[in-house]
């Protein structure tokens, strides 16, 4: 399926979001992409509000990529992956920075997927690949709307694969989502897209 | 859902934060704008509008609206004992270094909103025993909020995380000492906030209006740009005794500031740092 998706190195940046069941497949990908993949990812990953450490070193043990709690107003550099703390929302801002809010919860979260899905899309507009994966509530689905209604790429993890699929159904149910793919198929084209910006 | 596509563009928060600033006299040109497009939208959402045009019709013509705009502008979402281990620190260091020199302790919550870092810290410093030795400044920009924190009574539903909180903070006794139930709320018992004064104060115009030995203003300036929060720091720099304390929020970071060296850190995991020079 993904030699099928037509590629290009218009993209700015990856935002990937997920809750119950999510994580897996996130090492996953993290440990699978080169240390060379020259976009931004913004991850935003359902989490206990009062474990503030823990996370980044999880999901680093197998990444040749750097993965970082950023402070608020840090700027966004290529390369780097960024992931949502915990108790705080994360979005990007104009400017090439990233900000972070302690705003009412959504979808019962903080963070939450849609404030870092829609806030990606409003600063990259079609330039902006998200991901949704496997999960247990809807968070997430207005997000990818968003990136939809911005002309970004929008990918939700394969219904039957995942763990707990509430979550890429609640997106697919609202948007006409571009691609439905396997963690293999997200890995393969995530390699594709770095290829394309290697040449 | 159509009108979550109701987007707004910069061009719209622009024109609005100048009609602001020249009809109220308010500057949030130099607020974070991801949040603050989202506390717009938010509003539309609320009083049924379509556009950021038909918002400041209403700001412009309305007598009273501009209040009720700030008001629900405001995040006012905080907790109880909100990061426990800092509120360990503060109990077990900074605290106790402050009365080393000193027989009495002033305190300035900057943005206290609904008054949950208050009652925190009337806590904390009940359970030291030097309670009547504080004078307790909180100030916050929204004169709707002071009055709630002022009323300090919270719905029950609230008080569960707070107890969590406080159950991390390890404290002396249990949260309920401190309140009574009445009806679905948790009303804060009035002894324990008698060393409390609210004032309205916006730290992005206001004056510095006093010093202090210690300083929080926790998740307040996460809202602000960076050139905004360079200002806000040497307002709050001027309102610290040399060698007084402040507290940011656990992801906040003075780094890029101009005056970041005037302080050191204490203690960098719980974000409080000291002021060294004037």
């Amino acid at each position: 399926m993904v030699k099928e998706i037509h590629l290009t190195n218009k993209y700015k940046a990856v935002v990937i979001g997920g809750s119950a069941g999510s994580f897996q497949p996130m090492v996953q990908i993290l440990s699978s992409i080169p240390r060379e993949f020259p976009l931004p990812i913004f991850l935003c990953l359902h989490r206990l509000k009062h474990v503030r450490h823990g996370f980044v070193e999880a999901l680093s043990i197998k990444s040749q990529k750097d993965i970082i709690e950023p402070m608020d107003k840090e700027s966004i550099k290529k390369g780097v992956v960024y992931l949502a703390p915990a108790n705080y929302h994360m979005a990007v801002e104009l400017g090439n920075s990233v900000s972070l809010n302690t705003e009412e919860l959504i979808n019962n979260s903080r963070p939450a997927i849609d404030i870092t899905f829609e806030s990606a899309a409003y600063v990259y507009r079609d330039k902006l690949i998200g991901i949704l994966l496997s999960g247990a509530n809807k968070d997430g689905a207005v997000g990818m709307q968003k990136i939809k209604y911005r002309k970004g790429l929008t990918i939700i993890q394969d219904i039957e694969e995942s763990m707990i699929n509430a979550m890429p159904l609640a997106a697919k149910n609202i948007v006409e989502i571009d691609y439905e793919l396997k963690v293999d198929e997200i890995i393969a084209f995530l390699l594709k897209l770095n290829k394309i910006y290697q040449q | 859902m159509s009108y979550t596509m109701g987007e707004i563009e910069i061009t719209e928060l622009r024109k609005l934060t100048t009609f602001i600033q020249e009809k109220f006299d308010y500057n949030f040109k130099d607020y974070a704008m991801s949040s603050f497009r989202r506390r717009i939208k938010r509003m539309l959402d609320l009083y049924k509008l379509q556009t950021v045009d038909e918002l400041i019709h209403i700001l412009n013509t309305k007598e009273g609206f501009f209040e009720e705009f700030v008001s629900e502008l405001t995040v006012n979402v905080t907790e109880m004992f909100r990061d426990p281990t800092f509120w360990r620190v503060l109990r077990e260091h900074i605290i106790p270094n402050i009365m080393l020199n000193h027989n009495k302790i002033s305190i300035w919550h900057a943005g206290c909103s609904s008054g949950e870092e208050i009652v925190s810290m009337s806590i904390v410093l009940d359970e030291m025993g030097i309670l009547d030795k504080a004078k307790i400044v909180a100030t916050d920009i929204d004169r709707s909020i002071i009055a709630k924190a002022k009323e300090a009574r919270y719905p029950l539903k609230h008080m569960e995380v707070n107890r969590k909180n406080y159950l991390r903070y390890q404290g002396k006794y249990s949260l309920e000492k401190y309140y009574t139930e009445v009806g679905s709320e948790a009303v804060i018992n009035k002894a324990l906030l008698e060393n409390v004064s609210y004032r309205k104060h916006d730290l992005v115009q206001g004056s510095v209006f006093s010093k202090f030995d210690l300083v929080l203003c926790r998740n307040v300036m996460i809202y602000f740009n960076q050139t905004l929060q360079n200002q806000v720091l040497h307002r709050l720099h001027e309102s610290l005794f040399k060698y007084g304390y402040l507290v940011i929020g656990s992801k906040e970071s003075l780094i890029w500031c101009d005056i970041a060296h005037k302080f050191i850190v204490v203690n960098n995991e719980e974000k409080i740092y000291k002021k060294i020079k004037d």
